[in-house]
């Protein structure tokens, strides 16, 4: 077992997250010294998941959401998808094997990966609505954000959510909240079975190893760590049984990275095209100086009078 | 009287000193302008959104928020408005052949040697140029535009496709913001010409010096002394 995270003491504790400690903020230059922060993670053994639910209702609890009543729609997952309330999802998927012909129920926890890379963020055009601190964490903050969906386009993992009644973006923020006061996520708390445990990212990675070892021996020779380097490894991790294929866990991306489309888009696209407005206006400008304004003659307006026949010629 | 060659309804001369030569409509500058303001609050709300060292324009609309929401409905605004323009202006825009010639000739535009230059009608192959590269890139921004317009219409599109319509706005917008420096800097470079969309008039040189072959047309269509029903200033 993976030693639990004592609870909190009763006393109020400062928050040991602050300005200070963010490494990335959405549309601004950071200035401030950054004192890092031990990465940390979360990891989620796919393997060791029951499809309680119990992270997912600990989530709406711990950040006082509802979700709407919906309609059962011939899978256990449920709502179908991630939405402004629900910030994680458990996914089910029913897979037969062919190598052994067994049927597997593949309950991937579906959710932010906080990205070391986070392409939500680099698309996001108000600064500070999206931030990221030296431990890993890619925060929302909801004041400075627009509405625009920039976010969702950015996420190569689909994740973010754009509320129909405030038009703000919402997604996992691995209880930031929680971690500043030396907490664990509130979903890894509510995992009866340690599918979810939370920790520093060396801390995880070598617990990944143990399982992954153990499935190993019981015959999942492709057992393996989800923490894609695509996008620079992430702050969420999966352990999962079939790591050769991600994709089978309900549309796991097999090798996530920020989508050159919106590279370009947030990159060469805003250089050249300030650059290319600046060159008109100056080209215009710079005209006007040498050419000076091109102006009607006396002549000109003499022969437009004869022309009409009104004119004095 | 012959076919005319790209004179519009409304366009007509008034002999005088200076003769005076109707351009614009009351009703075509209305639109003009509508059509105007539109673009320049799309040009500063969307580039609001474009560049951060720029996101503080956002205030002149009451904030981030409110930027997000307007600048799309301000383009619908703009997407009718301009149809409407379409409509009244697509006919003398169409390509001539002395366009070619001017096009030819472009460092004696440049230059403002107009002697040299061919007559032309009442658009030139510059204004043509401006005319149909706003048609087309006011067509790819509403296109662009509501596929990302996350408010009513994410759900119809794949977020591959939202992100090929971002890039696509966003490059058609540093486009269009171009071609309406070009224009706006033609306005100002050639003296005479703001007039036509305010007043709706230009005076007779000016027609003569930039676009004899309307001027022409308009004279030999309109018997000399018989002037419009717009009053013309008294000799
Ligand atoms: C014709 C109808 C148009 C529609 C429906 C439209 C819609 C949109 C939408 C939905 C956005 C995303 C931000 C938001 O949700 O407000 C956007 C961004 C933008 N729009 Fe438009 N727009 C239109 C026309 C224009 C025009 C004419 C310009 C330029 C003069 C323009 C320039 C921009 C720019 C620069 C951005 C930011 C792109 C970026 O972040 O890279 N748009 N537009
Ligand atoms: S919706 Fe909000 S968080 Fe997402 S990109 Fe826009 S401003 Fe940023
Ligand atoms: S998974 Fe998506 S929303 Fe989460 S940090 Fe990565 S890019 Fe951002």
């Amino acid at each position: 077992m993976f030693p639990p995270i004592p609870n909190p003491p009763v006393t109020a504790t400062p928050a040991k997250l602050g300005d200070n400690d963010l490494i990335r903020r959405s549309a601004s230059n950071l200035r401030v010294p950054v004192e890092f922060k031990e990465p940390v993670a979360k990891l989620i053994d796919v393997s060791k998941c029951i499809g309680c639910k119990a992270c997912q209702a600990a989530c709406l609890e711990w950040n006082e959401l509802h979700e709407e009543i919906g309609t059962f729609n011939g899978s256990y997952t449920n709502p179908p998808d991630l939405t402004e309330n629900s910030l994680t999802l458990m996914r089910f998927t029913e897979w037969v094997n062919p190598e052994t012909d067994n049927l597997e129920w593949l309950i991937r926890k579906d959710g932010c990966m906080h990205c070391a890379d986070p392409g939500c963020l680099k698309a996001c055009p108000a600064p500070g609505a999206i931030v990221q601190y030296s431990n890993g964490i890619v925060d929302f903050d909801h004041d400075k954000c627009i509405g625009c969906g920039y976010c969702v386009k950015g996420c190569p993992f689909n994740i973010p959510r754009i509320s129909k009644t405030d038009h703000k973006a919402y997604k996992c923020t691995l209880c930031s909240d929680r971690v500043a006061v030396g907490q664990g996520p509130a979903c890894q708390k509510a995992c009866p079975t340690q599918a979810i445990v939370f920790g520093t990212k060396a801390q995880m990675k070598e617990w990944a190893e143990g399982r992954i070892t153990d499935l190993k021996s019981r015959g999942y020779k492709n057992a393996g760590l989800y923490d894609p380097p695509g996008v620079g490894g992430t702050h969420v991790m999966y352990v999962l049984q079939h790591a050769d294929q991600p994709s089978l866990y309900a549309g796991l991306p097999d090798n996530p990275r920020i989508s050159r489309i919106v590279e370009a888009w947030k990159g060469v696209t805003k250089y050249v095209g300030l650059g290319v407005i600046g060159f008109a206006a100056v080209a215009g400008a710079l005209h006007y100086l040498v050419a000076g304004a091109n102006k009607v003659t006396p002549e000109d307006e003499a022969n437009a009078e004869k022309l009409t026949g009104g004119g004095r010629s | 009287m012959s076919a005319p060659y790209d004179v519009e309804s409304g366009d007509a001369v008034h002999p005088g000193h200076p003769v005076q030569v109707d351009r614009y409509t009351v009703g075509a500058r209305i639109n003009h302008w509508i059509t105007a303001i539109s673009l320049i609050l799309l040009a500063i709300s969307g580039l609001a959104l474009f560049h951060p060292s720029l996101f503080f324009l956002t205030g002149l609309f009451g904030g981030g928020q409110m930027t997000r929401t307007l600048h799309p409905w301000i383009g619908v605004v703009l997407f009718f408005s301009f149809t409407g323009m379409f409509f009244r202006f697509w006919k003398a825009n169409l390509w001539k052949s002395e366009d070619g010639t001017w096009m030819r000739r472009i460092r004696d535009v440049i230059a403002g040697h107009e002697e040299k230059l061919p007559e032309l009608g009442k658009y030139n192959a510059g204004q043509k140029l401006v005319f149909w590269g706003m048609s087309f890139l006011i067509v790819v921004l509403i296109a662009s535009g509501v596929v990302i317009w996350n408010a009513y219409f994410s759900t119809f599109t794949s977020i591959g496709q939202q992100r090929v319509a971002l890039l696509v706005h966003a490059v058609a917008a540093v486009a269009i913001i171009c071609v309406w420096i070009i224009h706006v800097y033609a306005a100002i470079w050639v003296k005479g010409t703001i007039s036509a969309m305010t007043r709706g008039q230009v005076t007779g040189g000016w027609a003569w010096r930039h676009h004899r072959k309307w001027l022409r047309e308009l004279v030999s269509r309109k018997p000399p002394g018989n002037s419009g029903t717009r009053g013309t200033p008294a000799e």
